[in-house]
């Protein structure tokens, strides 16, 4: 859309800095979801869009309006909407006869949609009706994915790994030991999945690791997978591409023995052996008196051996 | 020899020595079960202990402890799921699945950070796409490639220079920059120079030309470096081109000699060029004084009469008819969008559209006097 060093340049440095924060970069910004409604909703819809928006607060985008539109065979005005807003994730709500309570997640890559998968919703119980206490908002939560079909079914595998790029968050170096409160727990059964969050207590136990008690907050959806568009294996296989600068160093001349010691190469110049440090005689060192008349008789060998 | 401690009894089997001696033994052995016995006693206190936080499974988890992602690939019996409730069950099973992620986390190395303990999580291991195509380094420009060729590197300069005349500190370049050839009050005019030259006009000049090559070199790279092509001089080849545009191409291959196209001949029919030209004419300021003088008191006589200079009707009819023509132009181009796209149109549509339009317009009328920048 807009680049840095087209034609026209930012004119203030506030512009200029909204177009740095756009542009493709080595290490790239968190995913921002963009939450919108289709043409009919129903208040499951609404409230489960509205849950999610709180879930991912500061990354994400509730548009309020309703667009009349089918992701699924048109997705040009999902893709207009997404460079506007700079947001590579999607979550559409929509109900109708034939689909009732409808959510379909999203990925971009380029702005083009990637993967699409579309869920419907059982059961759902938002986060006004659990009345308790909830996380703060902005809290990287624990994702956990339990069911062999997340490791067996290839839609799954892709729906795990959608989850966990629309959930997870901002990538951190560290984490407070104490603030890992939210926990998200996905489960895969006969073709469902079960939503459950929860706020996880740390409780004392005998030793440094603390004994985990849970509390349901927070929204709870039983989904069933009903359609998928993913993206073909090599478009899958470019958008996973990292550019060279961020692959790991290799630090050379060092290596590992057979034993596990670290070993290392020093490379030295070549020695100019004739100034090589021997040891030293003390006696055979040059005296002052004797110096003239014995330098004569002195072989080279034992002047070197002097110096 | 009598132990302390140990009085044969009449009718007791033990001497005294085996007894002092199982005494001993005994000593040892219960040495032996206490050692043994405690180390039991620990061990089982630490089993206790880690009771509280040991989760059984079947299989391991995996873990991603860079994103806090823990993967169960467990069966899930059917059979556990619907005997008790759905939601005691998914609780209990996410308890444990969320002990052994916490167990995990809890052996990374820790630090503490302005009195909050911190653990230090490692590098993310699941791949997830990226969100943009990652960035091509840029090609290096027709300075950046000279200067790689003949090695020269970058001087780092000072942002403030010393101005003598004004005795500060200046900015090197910019607002209010130091040296300015342009703001000299007195400028010696060079014996070999023309003397009614404005030597004033010439710097200033002389100043934009050089602002306006600068320009352009920087388009001619960034068009390099986005692979655009782009002419010479003129006009972009095009498959289609307009009426305007071919006369155009015809007008300027004529003036592309080396004469200025002062030798050659028209074509048949050909008219001459509409927009060439100096766009505006101005008056010499001492010229012809009786032409000055009638056009003076033209002007005061129009403005002592009481007739409206502008004529009403004509104006009205002249805006009617602009009107009408914009309205067909928005009516053909809305015929033309509709049949390309099936999307809704709104109101908003119509007025981004002749909006659109109207912009290209202007887009493409600054463009085009962009392209001539040296041209008179």
């Amino acid at each position: 859309m807009t680049q840095l060093d087209n034609i026209t340049k930012p004119k203030t440095r506030r512009s200029k800095r909204f177009l740095e924060s756009r542009a493709p970069k080595l290490t790239e910004n968190v995913k921002s979801v963009m939450i919108m409604k289709g043409g009919n909703t129903s208040q499951t819809i609404t409230q489960a869009l509205k849950d999610v928006y709180s879930l991912k607060k500061p990354n994400a985008v509730l548009y309020k309006k309703k667009n009349i539109t089918r992701p699924f065979e048109d997705s040009t005005s999902l893709e207009f909407f997404s460079k506007k807003s700079d947001c590579s994730l999607f979550l559409f709500g929509s109900h109708n006869k034939k689909r009732p309570n409808n959510l379909i997640f999203g990925r971009m890559f380029d702005f083009h949609v990637l993967d699409m998968i579309e869920l419907g919703v059982e059961k759902s119980v938002s986060l006004s009706e659990i009345k308790t206490s909830k996380c703060p908002e902005g809290t990287k939560p624990m994702l956990v994915f339990a069911g062999e079909a997340f490791e067996s079914d290839n839609e799954f595998k892709r729906v795990k790994n959608l989850f966990l790029d629309i959930f997870r968050g901002p990538t951190v170096s560290a984490v407070r030991l104490a603030g890992l409160e939210h926990v998200l727990h996905f489960t895969a059964m006969e073709g469902k999945i079960y939503l459950r969050s929860y706020r996880c207590l740390l409780k004392k136990s005998g030793c440094r690791t603390p004994r985990i008690e849970l509390e349901e907050i927070g929204p709870s959806l039983d989904l069933v997978l009903r359609r998928t568009h993913l993206a073909s294996d090599d478009l899958y296989k470019l958008a996973h591409k990292q550019p060279k600068a961020l692959k790991p160093k290799k630090k050379k001349n060092i290596s590992r023995d057979a034993l596990g010691s670290t070993l290392g190469r020093v490379h030295m110049q070549k020695q100019d052996l004739s100034k090589l440090q021997t040891r030293k005689m003390k006696g055979l060192r040059k005296r002052r008196a004797e110096m003239v008349p014995d330098k004569d008789m002195r072989t080279p060998k034992e002047a070197k051996v002097e110096s | 020899m009598r132990t302390s401690g140990c009085c044969p009894r009449p009718g007791s089997t033990l001497p005294c020595f085996s007894g002092f001696a199982r005494g001993e033994l005994s000593v040892q052995k219960m040495a032996a079960s206490s050692v043994e016995e405690l180390l039991a006693k620990a061990e089982q206190e630490e089993a206790e202990k880690l009771k509280s936080i040991t989760v059984q499974k079947e299989l391991d988890l995996d873990f991603d402890l860079g994103n806090l992602l823990a993967c169960d690939k467990n069966r899930i019996e059917t059979r556990d799921f619907r005997e008790q409730k759905k939601e005691d069950f998914l609780r209990s099973l996410a308890r444990d699945n969320t002990q052994l992620l916490i167990n995990e986390i809890w052996k990374l190395p820790t630090e503490r950070v302005e009195e909050v303990i911190v653990a230090k999580l490692p590098e993310p291991t699941t791949r997830l796409p990226r969100e943009k195509p990652p960035l091509k380094p840029r090609p290096p420009t027709k300075w950046e490639q000279f200067a790689k060729l003949k090695g020269i590197q970058k001087k780092k300069k000072t942002n403030l220079v010393w101005d003598e005349t004004a005795k500060e500190w200046k900015r090197r370049w910019g607002y209010k920059r130091a040296n300015d050839d342009t703001k000299e009050w007195l400028i010696e005019v060079p014996e070999t120079a023309d003397p009614n030259e404005d030597q004033f006009a010439k710097r200033v000049k002389a100043k934009k030309e050089r602002v306006a090559k600068n320009e352009f070199n920087r388009l001619k790279n960034i068009a390099r470096a986005q692979k655009v092509k782009t002419p010479g001089v003129g006009l972009v080849p095009k498959a289609q081109q307009s009426r305007n545009e071919l006369a155009k191409a015809v007008s300027v291959a004529k003036v592309s000699t080396a004469s200025v196209g002062r030798f050659q001949d028209d074509l048949p029919k050909e008219k001459p060029p509409k927009n060439s030209g100096k766009r505006r004419k101005f008056d010499p300021l001492i010229g012809d004084f009786s032409s000055e003088k009638q056009k003076q008191l033209d002007l005061l006589k129009t403005m002592g009469s009481k007739k409206p200079r502008l004529d009403i009707t004509k104006a009205v009819n002249q805006q009617m008819r602009e009107e009408d023509k914009e309205e067909a132009a928005a009516k053909r181009r809305k015929g033309g969008g509709k049949r390309g796209r099936k999307g809704n149109m709104t109101g908003k549509g119509k007025a981004g559209k002749a909006g659109g339009g109207g912009k290209a317009g202007k887009a493409g009328g600054g463009g085009k006097r962009r392209g001539k920048p040296g041209k008179k």
